[in-house]
């Protein structure tokens, strides 16, 4: 068990970069605190700021290491941290999106497996998938691939021993107790539950994601006649 | 950038890969994109500086050569980084220094001899409409450049209008070698002090060589494995030169087309100054890890900076 009062913790990460870790394991909390902590230090450093790659329990901040140094930045994280806690940000709840998801056998090739490793239906595994909310942890691995948190321990499933070459866009996929929308057609290891027909990454539009680290994303099952109608497609996966 | 657009140079062959780049995508991690940009800065903001372009000019990466052009319009251009025959219209001219270029001449970059990658800056920067800020390349997003893929034969690169320069270049001292072996400082960091004396003793007493898994995105070592307590770790996000162990131990050590995020221990990051150099290095190349504190490398930066913005340059007529 790790003390609390060890974090936030504050560890160099290379000549214009400092990683903060704000706990030993994510949740809501300390989602909300990242993203607390990582609006204040946009606004005390301005473009200073480099970049900012905000994951499950951590925070990394890269700066203009010829503009200003780990000193000065080290110090705006600690008062942002003072200040998040203070302000009570850790009660602020990021955006609601909600996702359709067409969710049957053949938009989501491993609803059957997970069903049968647990012994429910199918059914239960789509219920047990669209009751929650999930928090968005993270986003990385591939442009605009979130991951959320935490799905139901009853659905929860381990990679594919063998990843798939191809996993369309928009497929719905949990790896263990992380669940996911494929922005756009890749390799991938996580099992297919159903697909998703809104866009998530899209250059052309402003914001290009619809939801950022910090936000909350819940799932709606559709049916197929409305997954088409909505623009999705279906693929052979 | 107001000026107007004109037409630079035709591709005649694109070579291995050629690549549009800027200094960089900044500030989109949050959305999971990589930085993209040159894999040797130094080479980078040489070509731009030799021509009096703003530092964030899009120059061509070019590794390993093979890029033949047609001059579209009168411009000035240079090419600095990897060692290379460099000819135009048949004569063999200077890397490292700025050159008159005529419409309808042709430029043939050759292959590298030393080091695996040039850049080719035109005065006034090439034009291509920025995504997110950025003109950079990432071929795994599909994003920047042209369509976000490699030149390919035919295109048509555009730049910006500008007034000509003095024409000016480096003195040969000034010349990176791109030697094949290389000292790369570490900024010890992330999960540095998790790392046992053993595996530390290992990692910074031994050379470790350039395999064939070397590009953009990072560069695997091999070596003695390095062992780390625990497999077990959530996702990060992962600084320039993040120096990652993976299972088996060998070293990967991340350039500018790395993924934003990753869950494997790191062992700290190496200085830019060194990563421009090993970007520059083939498989077969070998490396030693030396620790430096953050406030070493800090320093190293600044010195860095004052040398590149105080070297004198050689002034030609022709």
């Amino acid at each position: 068990m790790t003390n609390q009062t060890d974090y936030p913790k504050i560890v160099a990460a290379s000549e214009n970069a400092l990683i903060v870790y704000f706990a030993s394991t994510p949740d809501k909390a300390v989602s909300a605190q990242i993203t607390a902590v990582q609006h204040i230090i946009s606004k005390e450093l301005g473009c200073d700021i480099l970049d900012l790659v905000p994951s499950f329990n951590s925070l990394l901040v890269i700066y203009n290491a010829l503009n200003t140094d780990h000193f000065v930045v080290a110090r705006v994280i600690e008062n942002a941290c003072c200040t998040a806690r203070q302000t009570q940000f850790q009660q602020t709840q990021g955006k609601l999106v909600t996702l359709p998801v067409y969710y049957a056998e053949e938009s989501g090739p491993d609803l059957l497996t997970i069903a049968n490793d647990k012994n429910i239906s199918v059914d239960e595994v789509i219920k047990r998938h669209s009751a929650k909310e999930y928090q968005v942890y993270s986003i990385g691995f591939a442009p605009g691939f979130a991951y959320l948190g935490e799905v139901d321990p009853m659905i929860a499933a381990p990679r594919l021993q063998t990843p798939r070459k191809k996993v369309p866009k928009g497929a719905v996929a949990i790896a263990d107790q992380q669940t996911a929308v494929y922005p756009s057609q890749s390799p991938g290891g996580w099992n297919i539950i159903g697909l998703c027909p809104t866009p998530l990454f899209d250059l052309s539009q402003t914001p290009a994601m619809p939801f950022n680290v910090g936000d909350r994303v819940c799932f709606k099952p559709i049916d197929k006649a409305e997954y088409l109608a909505q623009g999705g497609e279906l693929h052979d996966i | 950038m107001t000026s107007e657009a004109l037409q630079a140079f035709k591709i005649l062959d694109a070579g291995m890969l050629s690549l549009i780049q800027d200094a960089g995508r900044f500030g989109q991690a949050k959305l999971g994109l990589s930085t993209g940009g040159p894999a040797d800065e130094h080479a980078f903001m040489w070509a731009n500086k030799l021509l009096g372009n703003p530092a964030n000019s899009a120059t061509l990466e070019i590794t390993m050569g093979g890029l033949h052009l047609e001059s579209l319009s009168d411009c000035q251009i240079s090419i600095t980084g990897a060692h290379c025959s460099v000819s135009l219209n048949n004569a063999e001219i200077s890397q490292w220094r700025s050159h008159n270029v005529a419409r309808g001449d042709k430029l043939s970059i050759n292959f590298a001899s030393a080091g695996c990658r040039l850049y080719l800056a035109v005065g006034g920067g090439f034009s291509v409409t920025p995504q997110l800020n950025s003109a950079a390349t990432v071929v795994r997003e599909g994003i920047g450049g042209i369509n976000g893929k490699p030149l390919k034969a035919n295109q048509i690169l555009n730049r910006f209008a500008t007034q000509n320069q003095p024409l000016l270049g480096l003195y040969r001292e000034d010349i990176p070698d791109y030697s094949k072996n290389l000292q790369l400082r570490l900024i010890k960091g992330y999960q540095y002090d998790r790392f046992d004396r053993l595996q530390k003793a290992r990692f910074f007493g031994n050379r470790y060589t350039v395999s064939q898994l070397a590009d953009r995105m990072g560069y695997r070592l091999t070596g003695p494995a390095i062992e780390f307590p625990t497999r077990t770790m959530l996702s990060e996000g992962i600084a320039l030169g993040a120096v990652q162990i993976p299972a088996d131990g060998q070293p990967i050590v991340l350039g500018k087309d790395r993924q934003t995020i990753g869950g494997y221990p790191k062992i700290g990051s190496v200085l830019s100054l060194d990563l421009s150099k090993l970007m520059q290095t083939t498989a077969g190349a070998t490396v030693e890890f030396t620790p430096v504190t953050i406030e070493e490398a800090h320093n190293q930066l600044h010195l860095a900076r004052a040398k590149f913005n105080n070297t004198t340059m050689q002034r030609y007529t022709e």
